[in-house]
């Protein structure tokens, strides 16, 4: 068993890698998405080449520990979640890659007044506070720390809400902004769907440590 | 004499929580403050349990944990081991087991048992199955024919051997004997039959048609197995009690116990942690 123990592990630490791997490219993406910089978004778009192998070793890893194991308990819960948690990273990767995808069609920058009506900066701290949360919550069993996301969700949820107005006004204003306002629009979009997913990781590692299950529970 | 197709030797006694369903609410076994010793050790260290009926009952527990003694306590099979004592009350069907004037063949009868190892006798498959009821003393050939035959399709070994029921039941494969010994188990009609290991020296094909037998079993009768495999605990029982240095460590529906058990040293256990 102690190799059980080892092999599991080893899917634990790719999990760690896969957050680290995805909090980057998103990171990349949101700096070359606000600064024109199409060199950072080839890089994001190269990247994910990795994530996708990533993403691959670890269904492999967990397939393989349920074949040969058998888990039970924690450890089922535990090879649950990795394989959820790693399916909603590997979609916020994604995201990432769908951002930076923009900035390569994009011809010109998009106004920096339009990124701060959007509190466009605000949604990325809270996302990026919210990795930390799940990261330090997943690596260090704290459900404490995982709870603290659903919080946060609620920014991203209210600054996608004003969004429409915010845009909608802009396209209003000067129909120039038409094209860069919808990527705008659609960024935003983006980057609420992933304030969900790590709403999404957080609920898995919960469940991991406390069997508690809180999906569709929250809803209200 | 006539002997009518009823058990004419148990009429009160046939699965009685079948024939009324509102018995199964009431415990098919309760074990209360049982303390074994085997002279100066103590084997279980005070343990109380109440089995459903119509429920399988996984025991798991490492070697030496006192599973096999707690599940031989329900027959009575403990009182020919050298230097056994024990206290508390176990009651079957709310008759305590253990009083002075008990007839323990009776209480066999009552309480099937099958073993790690299949054990048919050197005997012909028919004669295997129809032991326990000639020593009954049942000789109506028809009954005996009737309920072996029965006994060997509970089992799912009738189109196997129905050509060769004069064949040795030593000559069948292990898997065979094994729904063979069960079969025999089942020709005397217990409503609870005992399980030690029952799979543990079987291939992979044959555990599968045990097990599926196991979950069958379970419409009629109140089943108690001790096992190793977990796997196995978390596929055919419905409650899984984990024994651990003679105590009871904790007992719950197999579902809990192998997704979320309350007890740090259940889950060491059952995720190969232990020790």
């Amino acid at each position: 068993m102690a190799n059980a123990i080892y092999q599991r592990e080893i899917i634990n630490q790719s999990g760690s890698k896969m957050l680290t791997l995805c909090k980057n490219q998103l990171e990349k993406a949101k700096v070359a998405f606000r600064e024109h910089d199409s060199d950072l978004a080839e890089e994001v778009i190269n990247t994910e080449n990795r994530v996708n192998a990533l993403d691959l070793k670890i269904e492999e890893d967990c397939e393989k520990f349920l074949a040969l194991y058998n888990p039970v308990a924690i450890d089922l819960r535990f090879i649950m979640a990795v394989r959820k948690i790693n399916f909603d990273l590997e979609r916020i990767a994604d995201h990432a890659y769908s951002i930076s995808k923009y900035v390569v069609d994009l011809d010109e920058p998009i106004e920096h007044e339009l990124f701060e009506k959007l509190q466009f900066e605000k949604m990325y701290t809270t996302i990026s506070a919210m990795f930390d949360h799940i990261t330090k919550a997943y690596e260090e069993k704290d459900v404490k720390a995982a709870r603290k996301v659903f919080k946060k969700d609620k920014v991203l949820d209210q600054i996608n809400k004003e969004s429409f107005a915010i845009i909608e006004e802009a396209i209003r204003k000067d129909n120039k902004v038409i094209r860069q306002s919808l990527i705008l629009f659609s960024v935003v979009k983006k980057l609420e769907r992933v304030g969900d997913l790590i709403k999404n990781i957080a609920e898995e590692v919960i469940f991991y440590i406390d069997a508690e299950v809180l999906k569709h529970k929250r809803k209200k | 004499m006539e002997v009518s197709m009823e058990n004419p030797i148990k009429e009160n006694m046939v699965l009685d929580s079948v024939i009324d369903p509102s018995l199964k609410k009431i415990p098919k076994i309760e074990a209360k403050g049982i303390k074994v010793w085997y002279d100066g050790f103590n084997a279980i260290k005070g343990i109380d349990m109440t089995i459903k009926p119509n429920t399988v009952t996984a025991f798991i527990g490492p070697s030496g944990c006192g599973k096999s003694t707690f599940l031989r306590l329900f027959n009575r099979m403990n009182d020919y081991v050298d230097g056994f004592s024990m206290e508390g009350k176990i009651k079957i069907n709310g008759s305590n087991i253990y009083k002075k004037n008990v007839n323990v063949e009776e209480l066999r009868k009552e309480v099937g048992m099958v073993f790690q190892k299949p054990n048919p006798f050197p005997k012909s498959i028919f004669d295997n199955v129809a032991y326990g009821l000639r020593i009954q003393g049942i000789n109506d050939k028809k009954f005996i024919q009737e309920r072996v035959v029965s006994s060997l399709q509970q089992v799912g070994l009738w189109e196997e051997v129905k050509d060769d029921l004069k064949k040795s039941g030593l000559a069948l494969s292990g898997g065979q004997q094994q729904r063979l010994c069960i079969a025999r188990t089942l020709a005397v009609e217990p409503s609870i039959i005992l399980m030690d290991e029952p799979t543990s020296a079987l291939d992979p094909i044959s555990t599968a048609k045990i097990e599926e037998l196991i979950f069958q079993l379970k419409e009629k009768y109140t089943i108690i197995i001790v096992t190793h495999n977990m796997q196995q605990a978390g596929r055919i029982s419905d409650y899984t009690a984990f024994f651990y240095l003679g105590d009871l460590i904790e007992y719950n529906k197999t579902k809990n116990i192998f997704t979320n058990p309350e007890k740090q040293q259940t889950e060491n256990y059952i995720t190969g942690r232990f020790g």
